[in-house]
This record gives C-alpha cells, structure tokens and sequence, in this order.
C-alpha cells in the first residue's frame, strides 16, 4: 500500500532509490544534499534489498564508480550539488558517449565557484547543453516537489534505460531540504543478475559467456565510426522530443501573459499567478517537467495566445534563451531571477511581470519593429 | 611431411593465446604490454573463469586493450580505472575484476583512485604497467620517469628539485592495509615472463578467496619512448630501472616482505 | 483554510522541530504542508528560521515574503521578520533577550515567556512547546489530538515516554499567553 510520509526532498530522493530497485549509489558529501547519502547509510539498503551504498574519495570516483555498476546493467545512480557535479562531468560525458544507462542527482546551489550552499537554478545551461565535453545531451527532469524528488528516482530510470543514456534529475537547495507530504511508490524488487544478463547481455560486460564479448567504450579512433556514434546519439534525443517531454500547464487557457519557470522557481510563480489573478491580471504558467526535452512547440503555440512571456529562473538569464528560441520573435520574452542564493519571492516575481511585461511590453514590442525595419 | 600432418593436434608445440583476438597488435615491437596482455588472458584461460571476468582499460598505449582481449572490457576514463572496476566489483562480488593500467594513469592522474581503493581493500587485479614514460601521446614525462631521464617535456633530463622524485607508488600502496599482494614483476626475457605468469595467477586466485586487492607491476620498456631499439631498451631497462623498481614481492599474504 | 507561517530564532531552540511537529499535525489532520528551513551554517547555533504552510488546498510557493504568523525567538528574528506579518496577522514573542519590541500598531501582538517557563519546569528541551502551545492558544489551526499524534510520528519510539511532558508544556504556553499591547506597554493576560 501507498505509503504517506513528512519527508524532505533529498530524504524522499534517497527513499525512492531504495524502493525502486536501484543497485548501487556512489556519492560523496556536499551541501545542500548530503541527507540523500547520510539517509542511505542510516536505512541500511544493504539488508533493505541488497542495494550498494558506498562514500567515493571523490565526486570523480564516484561518477566512475557508476560508470563501472552501469557498464554491467546495473540501476545505478550519484547525487551532488553544483561543484561536485562539475567534477562530475568528465563520466558523465564518458557515460552518454559509452550509452550507459545511470542516474545523476543535481541538487543546485549558487555558483561559480564555491558559490554558496543556497538555493540556486544557475546550472541550467550546463544541465541542457551537454555539461561534459562532447555532442551529447542528457534527458533533464526538474522536480518542484519533494513528491516528484520521490517519483522521478523510478522515471528517470526508465527513460535512462529506454534510451541508455545518463538522465539528469535538476533539483535545487530549496526542493531538496523542504519538507512536504510525500506519497511514496511501493518496492520494487532489484532485477537479479541472471534477469540482468538475459535483458542487458546484448552490451553489459557481464562476462564472457557463449556470445561475442562485449565493450563498453566512448572511443571510435576512426572518424566514421565516432560520426556513426554521435548520429546514434542524435537520434535518441530526437526521439526523446517526441516521446518523453513533459511539461505541466497552470491557468493558461485565458492567459494574457505567462510565465514560464521550472522547479522552485515555479513553485514561486505559481503563488505569484494565485496573487495576479486576484488582482485581475490574466496570467498563466508553464512549468517544464523536462528541460530536456524542451516544451518548444507548446511555447511557440503559447506565443499565439499570450503577449508578452517571463522567464523566472534563479540564475542571471539561461532558460530565456530557450525560451526565446521556442517563441521565435513573436511576442516579447523577459527573465527575472534572484542570483547568490537569494530566493525571490512572489511578490518580485508579480513586479518583475507587471513592470518587464506588462508596462514595457508594448512600447518595447513597438520599438523592435522600429529597429528591425531600420 | 606435408604441411596438413605437421599442424595435427599432437605435433602442436605452441598455439596463440585462446582468449587474445586476432586483431594486430597496435604496440611498438618489442614493447612489453603484448607479452604482459598474454599472460593475463592466459591465466584467465587456465582458471577457467572468463565467463566471470570483466577488465577495465585505461587511457593510454592499453586503452586499446579490448580490442586485443578477448573477454568483457569496459574502458575508463584517464586514471579512473579503480573507480570504475569498484564499482563493477561491488556490484558483481562474485566476479574477477581488474585493471590494466599505465604509470601515468595509475600513479599521475588517477593517484587518488588508486589509492583509495587499495585502501579500501576492493576485492580486484590491479596490473599496472611501469615504463616510466607517457607512450602513447609522444614520450612525454610521467610520474615514474627517473631522476635525468629525457623526455619531451624533460628534454634535458627529470630534474628532482623542479619535477620531483620518481614516484614508488607500489611501496606505497603496500602499506596500506587492504592490500593483501603486492609483487613488482617483469616480462622481458623468459625467466621473468615465467615469474610475471605466476604473480598475475596469485593475484587473481586471491581475489577467488575474496583477499582483497592484489597489485602487480610489471616494470617494462619503451623503446620508442626511450628513443632506443628493443634490446637497447632491456639492456636500460636492467641497468637503470630496475634498481631504482627493484624486482620482487613486497607484500604477501598481506604481510610487507 | 490556509496559514502562512515563520518560526525564527536561534540554532538550538527547538525552532526546526516546532515547524516539524506543526507540519505532521496538519498531516494529522488531511493538510497539505510544506517546511521550508534556512539551512547551512545558520543551523550550527547562528540564527534558524523556517516557513511552514498549513493548507486545505496545494500549497504553491513554500517561501514567502509575507506570513499570517510570525514566531519570533530572537532580537534578529524581530528586526527580520516583525514587517514580514500581513496586516492583522500575528506577531507572538518571547520576550526573552528582546530589546526593541515590536512596534506595529496594524498587527496583533502576543507574549509568551517561554524560556523562564522552560526554566520553571526545569526542561529547556520543551521551550518550544510551550511556544507552540501559545499559538494555538491564539490560532488553534490544527487540534490537541493531532499535534499528539503528529509527535508520535515525528518522534522515534524510545522518546515516545516524553509525549506527556510535551503535552504539558503545550497546556503551560497556553495557560501563560499575553496579549501585548504596544501604546500601553501593557501586557494582558
């Protein structure tokens, strides 16, 4: 039975590994998201379900670590916060170029550098654009909610999985340390290794049995087969757009002006949307479930109907540019976001609309055209 | 005697290692990773455990090793070996892991994977190749590159005060307590390669006991590297590396010798 | 029904854990919660503070810029939060190392002497219960029932033997609210 618990975001994450049959997780501590291996070690998953817990000397170990447990078919999964998961790139990119299946956990603090150990969204563009060196991507979920820390776990399984490929779950300080009910999934069995090899033995290294042997390697010195590579690789992303982007829609079917945000941030402008409304104003919200895949054609079709689009994001202006790819010049497209740990709140959020969108909107949009004919 | 009653199954003196490919080796002539690559599938051969066995490649001249071994391989990133076959050791406890590593992917970059998991005491085969030399981006200095030696970025010699000493990291790593074997090896003339066969098979009988980490080097040459022809390169080798890695267990059933 | 609410002090009195208790008591009784912590540094003995919204329906954001409750335990805290109350919200304090009082005239403000209580009962660990029993004393937005049995859950069972003296201290904060009347400096009963 459904299980309901009073649990925070980086708690949830850590139970929901365990309960969806994950193998292994490698990790190693950093603030905002150290519960999610202190939680781990403290339920002793080991006698759980046989599920591995161990603390790397690094975040680079532990990203190889995943490397290892995926390269045989194990579920397998890291989490870190923003430094950590710098250092973590260079197997990331291993990973997508290897197409390993495997879970990474971001739990966003402000950056760069060390930053601080507050809530931040300025690993948009690092998250969507690749992260690692090389033509990749990798499949982004952003929770808003402790409840999709605790659901995507079992999702971003199954899309790394469908596709084998790194999946990217986007959180931030905020989603991670807050409590909220959490409904919890039931437990899955982990798969046993025999299962692993009937399912996965077309490509783990499991062993040699009477089969051709298998190699997991992001290497292809000759140049026609890394273009075969990369186009495989497109190819997945191409099919990701069309089958797995997820979005939610909040009051939009009458809005005049949308705001478009993802995990905190959203949460954030949802309550700025409530206190709009009440006073008339006609806003809508469009909440990315995935940044990869991005909602580019709901946008695009948005643009129709609203007249001017906010992003709001806690970093200085990333997902805009999406934003304004999606849109194609069609109605003018702002950012507002807090930066250095400083969560705006939705009062700012409700300014930063009336006074970037609402007021300025149309003479703005009027002075484009101007420019543009000039 | 025709050539069809001579390759009969009972005149057969010596036959290609079963579990290598018939890919070409891509090393220099006279370089000891064949020979060391031999020994390894070799000994996999003999146990009978290559249906268990996964290795992990490095990066550099063995990064290709897959190509030429032929089991499981998953290659891993520059140093990150040890990282990557604890992660496949803890998650299949009951199979052979090992890396295949280079000085500078073992002891430069991937010094810290190293260490920890030998410290750690991850039940796997470290192999790891020592010629004091970067091979395969052009004989470049690495970690284990001794004191004057030349390389392209030591052109005139290793000089202490600036590059520091030559790093002993197998004397190192021996101390540590979830190391259970530790054996310095060499594969250059056919007494060694006999010596290297029977470390390498001690180091993988351990891990079916489930001792923890078993480490064996194997000092070789690199005669492109060291700019000299195959026997020169022994000669040297001899000569110069040897006393400063001298051949030998350092530690055996998890006692320091 | 839904109550928007900051808890701040200092690191160790029981602030994180009065939000917890409040949350699993509105779990208690169907809410929705949310517990939003300042989190780092803060927690190891600076200043705490923490955001728990009760909720009948989805609660959208979990941090806020203005609060129907603000719990004050610290000078800091006042100097932080006394502006962030709604208009006829509600401000309750200890006074306890309070200098400057508050002195909004459109809000309602409370007392409660919760550290000399606390000391009274010779139990600092309760100092936030007796907070948290004043409150509810003013709002009474979730019921004695489940504040009780919120505790059970959020509290492991080898502490479960505790569960009355909690009570006990809920029914003193209650007994010793004061309204505070800021033109007056007078305090009622």
């Amino acid at each position: 039975m459904a299980e309901l618990k009073l649990m925070k975001g980086n708690e949830a994450l850590a139970e929901a590994a365990i309960r969806a049959g994950v193998d292994a997780y490698f990790g190693y501590p950093i603030t905002p998201q150290s519960e999610v291996i202190e939680y781990l070690m403290a339920e002793r998953p080991e006698k759980r379900t046989g599920m591995v817990v161990l603390q790397a000397e690094s975040e680079v170990a532990a990203i190889n670590m995943v490397y290892g447990a995926a390269s045989t078919g194990k579920k397998v999964m890291t989490s870190s916060s923003s430094p950590g998961i710098s250092l973590k790139q260079e197997g990331i990119s291993y990973m997508a170029g290897a197409e390993l299946p495997a879970v990474i956990v971001n739990v966003v603090r402000g950056g760069p550098g060390l930053g601080t150990i507050q809530p931040s969204q300025a690993d948009y563009f690092q998250s969507v654009k690749g992260g690692g060196h090389g033509d990749y991507k990798l499949y982004v979920l952003a929770p808003a909610s402790v409840q999709e820390m605790s659901d995507f776990v079992a999702d971003a399984f199954d899309i790394a999985f469908k596709y084998r490929t790194p999946v990217l779950i986007l959180s931030d300080g905020l989603i991670g340390q807050m409590m909220e009910k959490v409904v919890l999934r039931d437990q899955v069995e982990r798969i046993t290794d025999e299962d692993l090899i009937k399912t996965h033995g077309s490509w783990a290294t499991t062993g040699k049995t009477n089969r051709n042997r298998n190699i997991v390697t992001s290497l292809d010195l000759q140049s026609e087969k890394m273009e075969a590579r990369v186009h495989r690789l497109q190819k997945k992303y191409k099919q990701m757009e069309l089958e797995d982007l997820r979005y939610e829609k909040i009051d939009c079917d009458d809005a005049e002006y949308l705001i478009v945000a993802y995990g905190s941030s959203a949460r954030i402008s949802q309550k700025a949307v409530e206190i709009a409304r009440k006073k008339g104003i006609k806003v809508g919200l469009l909440r990315p479930l995935t940044l990869f895949p991005f909602p580019k054609k709901q946008l695009f079709e948005l643009a129709d109907q609203v007249k001017g689009i906010l992003s709001v994001e806690l970093n200085s202006g990333q997902m805009v540019e999406d934003v304004q790819l999606s849109v194609e010049h069609k109605v003018p497209v702002e950012h507002f976001g807090r930066t250095g740990g400083i969560i705006h709140t939705p009062e700012e959020v409700l300014d930063a609309l009336e006074q970037k969108i609402i007021t300025h909107g149309h003479f703005r949009n009027h002075k484009t055209r101007e420019s543009s004919i000039l | 005697m025709d050539i069809l009653e001579i390759i009969k199954p009972e005149n057969q003196v010596f036959c290609k290692t079963k579990l290598m490919t018939d890919a070409t080796l891509s090393y220099c002539p006279g370089c000891g990773h064949g020979t060391a690559h031999n020994l390894t599938m070799e000994v996999i051969d003999e146990m009978g455990i290559v249906e268990d066995t996964i290795g992990v490649a490095p990066v550099g001249c063995s990064v290709l090793s897959y190509d030429f071994m032929d089991i499981d391989m998953t290659q891993a990133a520059h140093g990150r070996a040890p990282a990557v076959a604890t992660g496949i050791a803890r998650t299949w406890p009951e199979k052979y892991v090992f890396t295949y590593q280079g000085d500078g992917d073992l002891a430069a970059i991937g010094t810290a994977e190293t260490i920890h998991a030998c410290n750690r005491g991850e039940n796997i085969v470290i192999i790891f190749i020592n010629n004091g030399i970067y091979g395969m981006t052009g004989g470049q200095m690495a970690p284990t590159t001794l004191e004057g030696m030349r390389t392209s970025t030591s052109p005139y010699g290793r000089e202490i005060e600036n590059m520091g000493s030559p790093l002993k990291i197998t004397e190192l790593i021996a101390n540590l307590p979830g190391v259970y074997y530790v054996t310095r090896q060499s594969v250059h003339t056919h007494k060694h390669v006999r010596k290297a066969k029977k470390a390498i098979r001690t180091a993988f009988e351990n891990t079916r006991l489930k001792k923890g980490l078993s480490f064996v080097e194997i000092v070789s040459n690199c005669n492109s590297g060291w700019k000299m022809t195959p026997n020169e390169s022994n000669i040297w080798m001899e000569e110069h590396m040897f006393p400063y890695f001298p051949l030998g267990d350092i530690k055996v059933d998890g006692k320091l010798k | 029904m839904s109550e928007e609410i900051i808890i701040a002090g200092f690191g160790g009195q029981g602030v994180l854990s009065m939000g917890k208790i409040l949350a699993y008591s509105g779990i208690m009784q169907d809410q929705e919660v949310s517990w939003m912590p300042s989190y780092g540094p803060e927690m190891r003995g600076g200043t705490a503070n923490v955001t728990v919204i009760l909720s009948d329906e989805r609660i959208s954001s979990p941090y806020l810029k203005v609060y129907d409750t603000a719990i004050i335990l610290n000078q800091q805290s006042m100097d932080k939060f006394e502006n962030t109350v709604k208009p006829d919200g509600i401000l309750l304090y200890d006074p306890n190392g309070i200098t400057h009082h508050p002195t909004r005239k459109d809000i309602k403000i409370y007392q409660i002497e919760g550290a000399k209580l606390a000391a009274e009962m010779d139990n600092k660990k309760i100092f936030n219960m007796i907070v948290l029993g004043a409150f509810l004393k003013i709002k009474p937005i979730v019921k004695l029932e489940n504040v009780i049995k919120g505790l059970k859950k959020s509290l492991s069972e080898r502490y479960h033997h505790l569960i009355p003296l909690n009570k006990e201290a809920i029914d003193t904060g209650m007994k010793h609210l004061k309204k505070f009347n800021i033109e007056k400096h007078i305090i009622h009963n």
